[in-house]
This record gives C-alpha cells, structure tokens and sequence, in this order.
C-alpha cells in the first residue's frame, strides 16, 4: 500500500534486467519499500540485477517469467498477489529490439518480436491490472518509445509495437482509472542502455537514471504521459506533421 | 441495506484515495453487511476526518452507519449519554450542551463521529487531566467478525475494549457507546492567552501552569527563524460557571448552536493556495493579533474547541495534492528532541500551517492508543512539498530514538519499523484481535500498509 508520500511498498518490474526499469526501481526505493519482484526470462541475469537493490528491511525477489507465453500471465500476477500482497507499481519494461535489417525481412523474427513487445505486453498489463482493480489501487508504467510518435523505416517492426502498446495503454489507462488504477505512459527518446549498445546515438539521446527521475516524478502528480527529455514532445509535434517524403528522407537511423 | 456503490474515497488530508464499494446501514443492518464480506473485508467509515487512510478500505467494503439526533439518549440524573457511533460531536453537543453537559473530550473538530473518536482514542486540550476518550467509556455495543452483537466496557471483556479503544475499527463494528459526561454551568468557556517568545519560554511555561487548568494548548509558528524559532501562543481555559458570565450571556448561559461561517469552494487553483508566503503571512498576523497577556475572557464553545470548523472544507485550500498531517509524542525528559524536530522543520523552509503543542497525561490501558506522557506536536505541511519524504523520515528518526510515536488516525507514511518500535504492545493487540477476527473480516488501507492484518 502506497502512502500519502507516493512511496510505494510492494513494486514489480517486468522485464526484471531492463536499464530503465531498474533505474526506475532504484529511484522508487525507499524506507517504506517492502518488497520487489524482478520478474524476467533469465532468472540469473535477474539474481545479479537484484544483488545491487537488496538492502536492509527489503525482499528482492527474482521470478521466472516469459513475456511471450501469455496463457501463463493471469496465474503469474496472482502468485505476486498472492505472496507480496498489494502491488503499489508495475513497470512494464520487457521488450527486445530486435535487428531492424532482420525483421524486415524475415517474418518469423517480425513474428516473436511482435508477439513479445506487443501481444505479452497487452496480456501481462491486463493481468497485473486485474489483482490492481480487486485492489483499489496502483499504478502501472509503460514504457513506450518515442519509436512509436511516428515509426521509422530503421526498425518498422519494433516502432509498430511501440506505437500498438503506447495506444494501448492510452484506451486502457482510462478504462482501469475508473477502478483507481493510474497508468502512466513512458515515451523516452535513444537511451544509452544495454539494449542500444553499438547503435548509433540519436538527438537528445538520454540516460536511463534520467528518464526514471522523470517517471517518478510522474507518478507522483498523476501523469499521463511523460516524455524523456521533455523537449521530444515538441519535437515530435512537428515530426509526426512532416510530410512523408521529407520524413522518409530524414538521416534516423 | 441499500446496494452497494463503488466510490473513491480519501482521507481528509486528500493525498492516497482508493477505490471501494460503499454502503450505508442502519444498526440493524450491520451483522447482514459482515456475511457479505469479501477477500478484501469491511471497514465502518465515519466522517472521514482521519487525515490519511485509516477510513479507507481499497477493494473492500465500506460501511457508512446511518445516524441521527434520536441516536442519543441522555439520563441527566447519572449523567451518562448512550450514542450512536455513527452520530456525530457535533450532533452529540447540540442535545447535551443546553441540558448541560459536555463530552469529556472532544478533539479540534466537532465533525468525527463518536466510533472514529472510540477507534482512534481521541485526546484533546485537556488530556493532561483527564486522558483521552477511552478513559470516558462505559460500554460499547459491538458487532463482532461473526455477526453477533456483544457488549464491552472497562469491566466487561476489558481486553476487547481496550483493544477496541484505539483499534482504528479493526476489531469490529460500534453501534453505540455510552459515555460519562461532564457537567456544565454554562456554554461558554473562560479562557487566558499569553504569548510566548519561544520554544523554551513556552515549555517551561506549559510545565509550571498546566496541572491547575483543565484545558491547555499551545499554537506554535514553525515558519518563523532565528530568535522567533517556536513563538507561540498559549490557550488555556475551563467551562464558565454561572457568576462568571455577564447580564446579558447569563440569560441563555446554555444556548448553543455553532455555524459555520464560510466554506471554501471547490475551485481553488490545483496547486493550492498554502504556500510557504501565505503560511508565513499568516501566522506572522495570527501571532500579532494574539494579546501578549489576556485573562478570563468569555468564548463559545466552537471558538475554543473548533476554530477551524468556522470554515468548511479547509482541506481544499491545499489544492490537489493535498496535504500531509503529522503528529507525535516523545516523554517528558526528551524535550531536547522536540526542539531538534521544530528547528529542523523551521530550517527546511516547509510551510507548516500553525503547529499545535500540547502536555498529555498519563496513557491509558489501550495497546494502540496514541497519548503518552508526554509533549505532542501537530503541524500540517502541503503534500506536494519537495524533500517532504527525507524531512519526515528523518523526524521519525529523532522521535523513535526518543522512544515516542506517531498517531495513525493522522499518519500518512509510517514504516512497520517505526510502528513496532513506537507501539511496543502491538503484538499483545494482535493477540487479541485474532481471537475475535482470525479471518480478517475488518480491513483497511492503514492495516495493510502498517502490517496491523
């Protein structure tokens, strides 16, 4: 249960080796926190995310989860229910980038990136707000992308999930605010982060410390949407009016 | 019963809402109420002044007991009052006080009913004297976990009762309660005032002169530095008898009947209008107004006991992000740590509303009651303030290490550290409670986030 401060106890990160995502656990951590759940498909990789979070007073708890394997979700998030009580915050951030020349051309790479970063996405965000809604309370964060404003030739597939999971959570964030469940959408820019190495760095490339200050402070006053850095919002004013053969021609990747 | 509604409901610092179905029920309705109790169990919920989630029940039920004025039934000859617990003080007085008598203790609002004042063992100015609520309870009428109606008092199953005085409803659900009442000449109060310099003139002041006076509190300016770190102005006074009211208050010397004066709109700025500019402006001009010295004048009832409920739906001025209540108390002998929580809070700059200090009594038997011996502190402080969560972490710090506490009818961010180690009886109240609720039926938002379920 959160307290009047926005801190919250009990937080969930799916995609429990995702930069941003530890960085925004890093950032909610604080003497009320009870318990965190790093939910991930390399339970290893997980343990030695979670040696760096453990700390006095508070669980780190590392479990198996597969994005991709969405008949499993609803059990999934009811085990978390189930052993850590009220889920205060989830942060969705399990995703894969993929390699943007593969999946334009070969459908079954297209096929398991869209089904981890989007079909998984949609089912494990339904299922965690379900125990939220038999709660009362909570609040989830999507991490989308900027990738999503208007997608790129670069990596269509990736962007497209993006795109697909930031509407998504725009519908549905309205839909389980009625049950007291705030849903904020996260849209960073390039992130240096272990998902982006060797890329080349976009304008305005960020940090993952950076856009989880930014999160946090979103939860907090109950955004909707948070941009990070905030500037990418008025960028992407005009990007997405760009008229398709200017955009089609701009160096992005 | 009528059926249920899904409502969102806050506390009344307006900071943490959740979302429950909410009900109302009249007395009789109650034990059909706790067979519908699901998972997420039931809480009675009274007029929501608790300032943070202890009348909140997310995913649960609430339960809204129904009242009026015929719910109190007053013997004048014992001076005994049987109420309803979903009636309110302010309803209470407005029957007893012109047949002359008073509530024991009454907190700095009439607007609580009689089970959240029960549930949260209130205290008020005078419990130096008199203690706090519990201390004035001859028995509750209660509905248990399993639907059946029992009643409890001091000599009556005394460790239900005294684990329901202070339980914040999570050992069942009052019905009614009788009270002892203290006989009233008048309904005016006469009162001195004195203003203090700081924090150590008004400590020693407190100290001197409180035990000869039955009411006593102080109202402390935490904005102010330097040499007018802890100025404040000292309240004291007693119900008026008969000689001391003039020609013309002695005419009516019992009339009662408090309005509010004003209500502030729902419109304020989402910011708030409490700043630290406006906070500041404010207490300066409430410190100055104060007289430096004034003896015996007359007052009401509402202007001594609740000035603040002259204006309705205060809490707004706060803006959407509400605002954080907090109170403690450390033993007398740790003043040196009060003074260590008021200089810091006068150095970090937080717009703390005009701070309340006052000297409590003895505790009384209750595991979870509040009150100590000792000196409380309540301030208000915006809920969007940055840096409020390191600066209240921090005082619980000085507080717990004094061996104080903090009061969950106000709390907003505790740890279970700082309840374990301010509450040292809680397992002995947990015993308790699960002879009488070993499924949980009585939930809240605060039990969940304190680990009290």
């Amino acid at each position: 249960m959160e307290n009047a401060l926005g801190q919250p106890q009990t937080i969930v990160l799916l995609g429990g080796t995702s930069d941003i995502g530890l960085a925004i656990v890093r950032h909610l951590l604080n003497p009320t926190t009870l318990a965190v759940v790093l939910a991930c498909r390399n339970v290893e990789a997980g343990e030695r995310a979670a040696a760096g979070l453990r700390s006095d007073g508070v669980v780190v708890d590392v479990v198996a989860f597969d994005g991709a394997a969405t008949g499993t979700h609803a059990e999934f998030a009811r085990s978390l229910s189930d052993k850590h009580g009220d889920i205060d915050v989830a942060i969705i951030a399990f995703g894969i980038l993929g390699d943007g020349s593969e999946t334009k051309v070969d459908c079954d790479a297209a096929a398991e990136l869209t089904n981890i970063n989007f079909t998984g996405v949609v089912s494990s965000t339904i299922a965690v707000a379900n125990q939220m809604r038999r709660q009362g309370h909570g609040s989830i964060v999507m991490l989308s992308s900027v990738a999503g404003e208007r997608v790129r030739r670069a990596n269509p597939v990736y962007g497209a999930t993006k795109a697909g999971i930031d509407g998504f959570a725009q519908g549905f964030g309205d839909v389980i605010a009625a049950d007291g469940v705030h849903m904020l959408i996260v849209r960073p820019g390039f992130v240096h982060s272990k998902m982006t190495t060797g890329l080349k760095a976009q304008p305005f490339a960020t940090t993952p410390e950076k856009v989880a200050a930014a999160t946090v402070k979103g939860l907090r006053s109950k955004r909707r949407i948070v941009w990070a850095p905030g500037i990418l919002r008025f960028m992407f004013i005009v990007l997405r009016h760009l008229p398709g053969p200017v955009w089609r021609r701009l160096p992005l990747g | 019963m009528s059926n249920p509604s899904r409502a969102r409901l806050w506390g009344w610092g307006h900071t943490k809402p959740t979302m429950a179905e909410e009900v109302s029920v009249d007395r009789a309705g109650v034990a059909g109420a706790v067979k519908e109790a699901g998972e997420r169990g039931i809480l009675a919920r009274g007029l929501g002044r608790s300032y943070g989630d202890a009348a909140q029940n997310g995913g649960g039920l609430v339960l809204h007991l129904t009242s009026d004025a015929s719910e109190v039934v007053l013997n004048p000859t014992t001076g005994f009052v049987t109420v309803g617990a979903g009636v309110s003080i302010d309803q209470l007085l407005r029957v007893i006080v012109p047949r002359g008598f008073f509530i024991p203790v009454t907190p700095g609002t009439r607007f609580v009913t009689i089970g959240g004042a029960i549930a949260s063992d209130i205290h008020g100015k005078n419990h130096h004297v008199d203690g706090s609520i519990g201390n004035h309870i001859e028995s509750i009428t209660m509905v248990l976990a399993d639907g059946s109606t029992t009643v409890i008092g001091p000599r009556h199953n005394p460790a239900l009762f005294w684990a329901t005085v202070g339980g914040m409803g999570l050992t069942g659900v009052m019905l009614d309660a009788s009270i002892r009442l203290l006989p009233v000449e008048t309904s005016r109060m006469r009162v001195d005032t004195s203003r203090l310099a700081d924090l150590d003139d008004l400590m020693a002041s407190m100290s001197q002169g409180d035990d000869d006076v039955r009411y006593s509190v102080a109202w402390i300016d935490l904005v102010a530095k330097g040499r007018h770190l802890g100025r404040s102005v000292l309240s004291r006074g007693d119900h008026a008898t008969l000689d001391e009211l003039d020609a013309r208050q002695g005419v009516a010397p019992l009339a009662y009947g408090p309005r509010q004066l004003a209500s502030v709109p729902p419109l304020v700025p989402a910011m708030g209008v409490l700043n630290h500019a406006t906070v500041a402006a404010f207490n300066e001009f409430w410190f100055r107004k104060a007289p430096s010295h004034r003896v015996g004048e007359i007052q009401g009832i509402g202007a001594f006991f609740h000035p603040l409920d002259f204006v309705g739906a205060w809490n707004r001025l706060y803006g959407t992000r509400g605002m954080v209540q907090y109170q403690f108390v450390v033993p007398f002998g740790e003043e040196q740590a009060m003074r260590t929580v008021v200089e810091r809070l006068s150095a970090s700059g937080a717009a703390s509303f005009l701070a309340v200090l006052k000297r409590f009594g003895a505790a009384n038997p209750a595991p979870l009651s509040f009150p100590r011996a000792g000196w409380t502190l309540a301030l208000d402080l915006p809920g969007g303030s940055r840096g409020l969560d390191d600066l209240l972490h921090g005082l619980d710090r000085v507080v717990l290490d004094a061996g104080g506490r903090h009061y969950f009818a106000k709390d907003a961010h505790m740890t279970h550290e700082a309840v374990r180690r301010g509450y040292p009886r809680l397992e002995e109240w947990k015993a308790i409670r699960d002879q009488v609720d070993a499924h949980r039926v009585w939930q809240s938002d605060l039990a969940r986030r304190l680990g009290l379920i």
